[in-house]
């Protein structure tokens, strides 16, 4: 019963979409206040019927209610509660409908926090909201019914895939699509902008914020889903250029770009339609991950069940939403406006400089992801690209991305003296000279990688020239006794940008060492054998079968030493999950202030002994710190009072340095 | 000119959709199964316990005439729901043979006495599963067929639905027995 009521939810949900898609577009044309604002309260309704759904599903989950196909192709009464829930989203059917949820919760937002918009802009940008949410809701209707009944039921159910039995990977989803589906609002807004033929500085004072939420959580989906690759797969790696992760990533960097150019737009009128178009681009990646993660176009470990029926309607999706946005694009977007203009070197050309490097960047990541594709369509045979050709052709497109990264923020708005600025930055080139050479000496010359020493060179260069401009800007040098009184009254998005510049530095630090100077050591190894790696022993002391909730673990116990002191107890697993049958590595990990210290324990010999992979991984917790501070400095550059909902009119009220604009 | 130029993300994104179109009529999952069009394996498999001698299941067994070869096992629950349709088709006169795969024998040979027995042959393929392993197999259920020649021609993954057969399986199986 509850879930017929979930399904019917749904197709209310779609009348009620429907009439939001089209009612606010209609009366915004015939300037109609009370058609336009019909858009608030039905995106209320729209996003409570979608909630009905979402949470009849859950509790299908959670009553393990097998009568559900869905239940039972995922989920058995074996698992934790935990994974019961995340096993909603774990699969194709049910993170649709967690997409929807979001989409709509974004709508309800809209209509919640926009108060201070002007009404045509709210009810057109909340018309286009709806129009995703029926391509969507026809797409789980028509094709991918999360309620669809079996009948008669089974006693219990086929489980969840154990690499998905993961608190990492539980919350990696959700967040993804706050990020994915967090873009809609951009391109909503850029739509109506579209359909209305002007952007101005309130238009981008509302995109950013919300580009700049969906940014976060996408942010903190991608780092989940790498620590997790990172601690359960079992090899130390952290990214593998796999058709999903790219997916995620690509409208990641659009993202960036985007936030980085609605800042011009907000400022200084300038970049208008390249923000519209990114705008269009980083939703446009974000459908398009979808598509290629459920059509089966692409084979990936993380691919859904391919389904020829869904691609064809996804695509059909894609081509009325970004091939309709382009098309309005195409003819709208030449008669915007511009306004400030700007020499090359100045504020707004390092920022374009940046997001053309950013676009390209996704560029060449989606070549990459396709061309397996193309190859194919074209008749070059089956290829596959692997991290080689990222590696060779993604990371030298960030290189002088991040020079210029440092040096950016000196500039000045319209013109700036790239002379004088270098001249303030030669103190922070000359220590990033000299890292690099320190490196290039501790490495041995030529012994080790030879960019290693050029990325460790990149990562000071960053954080140091970012520190630097922090430094300039509270004159910590010049005035240091009002230095913190000046970084106290700095606004919130100069401190955002200067943390998540410097976790970018961070991570830049931690990828490069982690990729140059990994040390592994793969061995038979038996109960009471030592092996060193980096400096530690570990000596396997016991191997031993541990009964877990729907597993056998077994669990092996190293003693851990450095220079004969004792360091740590580390006790990886390898466990066979019942239901599917089908056995996760459980890596063990003690993190130092250098590195990450690693054991994996494998399949026992005929001999006796254990498979064991040891690894040291240099500054990976850096990397995590990295991401982390990016996401502080996301946060805080989000409570700048500027971005605050309601706050812009009074801000601009009562500075009366700043000119009013029209 | 400037025009043009704001098509430029029209232009490039319908030559995008143009390839997918052409990638959703190819599956790349295809290209796995690299015995597609190859004779089957050399195997000789023990028959099941309690039955002939003769009712095992080894290569010769698979020439003469065209067959599908069904993966299952006693653990195996997807393989309950394809079980049903199973007997339908050997009702319907398709040779069906069966390796029980993964599997304590004693339990597949107590779980087709219970759910019923719709195979000609049934070969035993204990863990790890060697003979499953030549054949390729990714998991149960899943089916191949096999033509006269002892040939293998097609593998589908998962149950085998009547809509399955209706659409893909019972076609080809159709074709090969002309």
């Amino acid at each position: 019963m509850i879930a017929e009521i979930g399904h019917f939810a749904l197709i209310l949900a779609l009348g009620v979409a429907l009439l939001q898609a089209v009612v606010p577009l209609w009366g915004a044309r015939r300037n109609d206040p009370v058609l336009m604002g019909l858009a608030g309260p039905a995106s209320v309704v729209q996003f409570l019927l979608v909630a009905v759904s979402f949470a009849a599903l859950t509790h299908a989950y959670v009553v393990s209610d097998f009568s559900v196909m869905n239940v039972f192709s995922n989920s058995h009464t074996d698992k934790p509660l935990l994974y019961k829930v995340s096993g909603v989203w774990g699969n194709h059917e049910g993170s649709l409908l967690l997409w929807i949820t979001i989409l709509a919760l974004f709508g309800l937002a809209v209509s919640l926090f926009g108060g201070n918009l002007p009404p045509g802009l709210k009810a057109r940008a909340l018309a286009v909201q709806a129009m995703i949410t029926v391509g969507f809701l026809l797409f789980i209707l028509f094709t991918s019914n999360p309620f669809e009944r079996l009948d008669p039921p089974p006693i219990n159910g086929q489980g969840l895939n154990p690499l998905l039995q993961d608190p990492g990977l539980a919350f990696h989803p959700p967040f993804l699509y706050l990020g994915y589906v967090g873009f809609s609002m951009a391109f909503s807004f850029a739509i109506a902008a579209l359909i209305e033929g002007r952007v101005d500085a309130a238009w981008a004072r509302w995109v950013r914020p919300w580009t700049l939420v969906a940014w976060v959580f996408l942010t903190c989906g991608i780092v989940l889903g790498s620590w997790w690759a990172y601690y359960e797969l079992g090899w130390g790696g952290w990214w593998y250029w796999d058709p999903v992760e790219n997916a995620s990533f690509m409208p990641w960097l659009a993202g960036t770009a985007l936030l980085h150019s609605a800042v011009v737009v907000e400022k200084r009128d300038a970049l208008k339609s390249w923000t519209i178009f990114l705008a269009i681009l980083a939703f446009g990646l974000s459908l398009l991950g979808t598509f290629l993660v459920r059509s089966g176009v692409i084979t990936s470990v993380h691919a859904f069940a391919s389904d020829p029926t869904r691609g064809v309607f996804i695509l059909g999706l894609l081509v009325i939403a970004i091939g309709g946005s382009f098309a309005l694009y195409a003819v709208r977007a030449p008669s915007l406006k511009t306004g400030g203009l700007f020499a090359p070197i100045s504020r707004e050309g390092a920022l374009l400089l940046n997001n053309v490097l950013m676009a390209t960047g996704a560029g060449t990541v989606l070549l990459g992801t396709l061309y397996p594709l193309f190859a194919d369509a074209f008749d070059l045979g089956k290829v596959s690209v692997g991290p080689p050709f990222f590696n060779s052709v993604f990371v030298p497109l960030m290189v002088p991305m991040v020079l210029a990264m440092a040096a950016g923020p000196f500039m000045s708005w319209k013109r700036a003296d790239l002379m004088g600025v270098l001249g303030r930055l030669k103190l922070v080139l000359g220590l990033a000279v000299v890292a690099a050479g320190v490196t290039w000496f501790l490495e041995g010359g030529t012994a080790g990688p030879w960019w290693a020493a050029g990325g460790i060179g990149l990562a000071v260069w960053l954080f140091l020239g970012t520190l630097a401009e922090w430094a300039e800007r509270v004159r910590l040098f010049k005035a240091p006794a009002e230095a913190l009184g000046r970084a106290r009254r700095l606004p919130r998005a100069a401190w955002g940008m200067t943390l998540a510049h410097a976790g970018l530095a961070l991570f830049i630090a931690g990828a490069t060492a982690s990729s140059a100077w990994k040390q592994e050591s793969v061995q038979s190894q038996k109960v009471g054998e030592a092996v060193t790696v980096a400096g530690y022993t570990f000596t396997l002391t016991d191997v031993r079968d541990v009964q877990g909730p729907n597993y056998v673990a077994s669990t092996g116990t190293f003693e851990v030493t450095r220079d004969g002191k004792p360091f740590a107890t580390m006790t990886p697993a390898k466990r066979t999950y019942k239901m599917p049958p089908r056995p996760t590595t459980e890596a063990a990990i003690v993190g130092t202030f250098w590195g990450d210290v690693y054991a994996v324990v494998g399949d026992k010999d005929p001999d006796g002994g254990y498979v064991t992979r040891l690894y040291f991984n240099p500054l990976v917790p850096w990397m995590w710190m990295g991401a982390l501070v990016m996401v502080i400095g996301g946060l805080v550059s989000l409570s700048d009072r500027r971005h605050r909902v309601g706050a812009p009119t009074r801000a601009r009220a009562g500075a009366k340095t700043q000119p009013a604009k029209a | 000119m400037r025009r043009l130029f704001y098509l430029l993300p029209l232009v490039g994104f319908l030559a995008l959709v143009a390839v997918f179109k052409w990638g959703l009529n190819h599956d790349p999952r295809l290209l796995p199964s690299m015995l597609i069009d190859r004779p089957v394996p050399e195997m000789s498999l023990a028959p099941l316990p309690g039955r002939p001698a003769e009712s095992g299941l080894s290569t010769a067994d698979l020439k003469g005439r065209v067959s599908l070869v069904n993966i299952y096992g006693s653990w195996c629950i997807a393989c309950v729901q394809e079980h049903p349709y199973l007997m339908e088709l050997k009702k319907a006169g398709i040779t069906i043979h069966g390796i029980d795969w993964r599997d304590d024998p004693v339990e597949g040979a107590k779980w087709l006495k219970k759910h019923g027995d719709p195979y000609d042959r049934v070969g035993a393929d204990p863990a790890p599963g060697r003979a499953a392993i030549d054949f390729g197999v990714t998991g149960a259920p899943e089916t191949f067929v096999v033509d006269r020649n002892g040939v293998i021609r097609y593998k589908h993954i998962g149950p085998i639905t009547p809509e399955v057969w209706k659409t893909v399986l019972g076609p080809i199986v159709q074709e090969l027995s002309k």
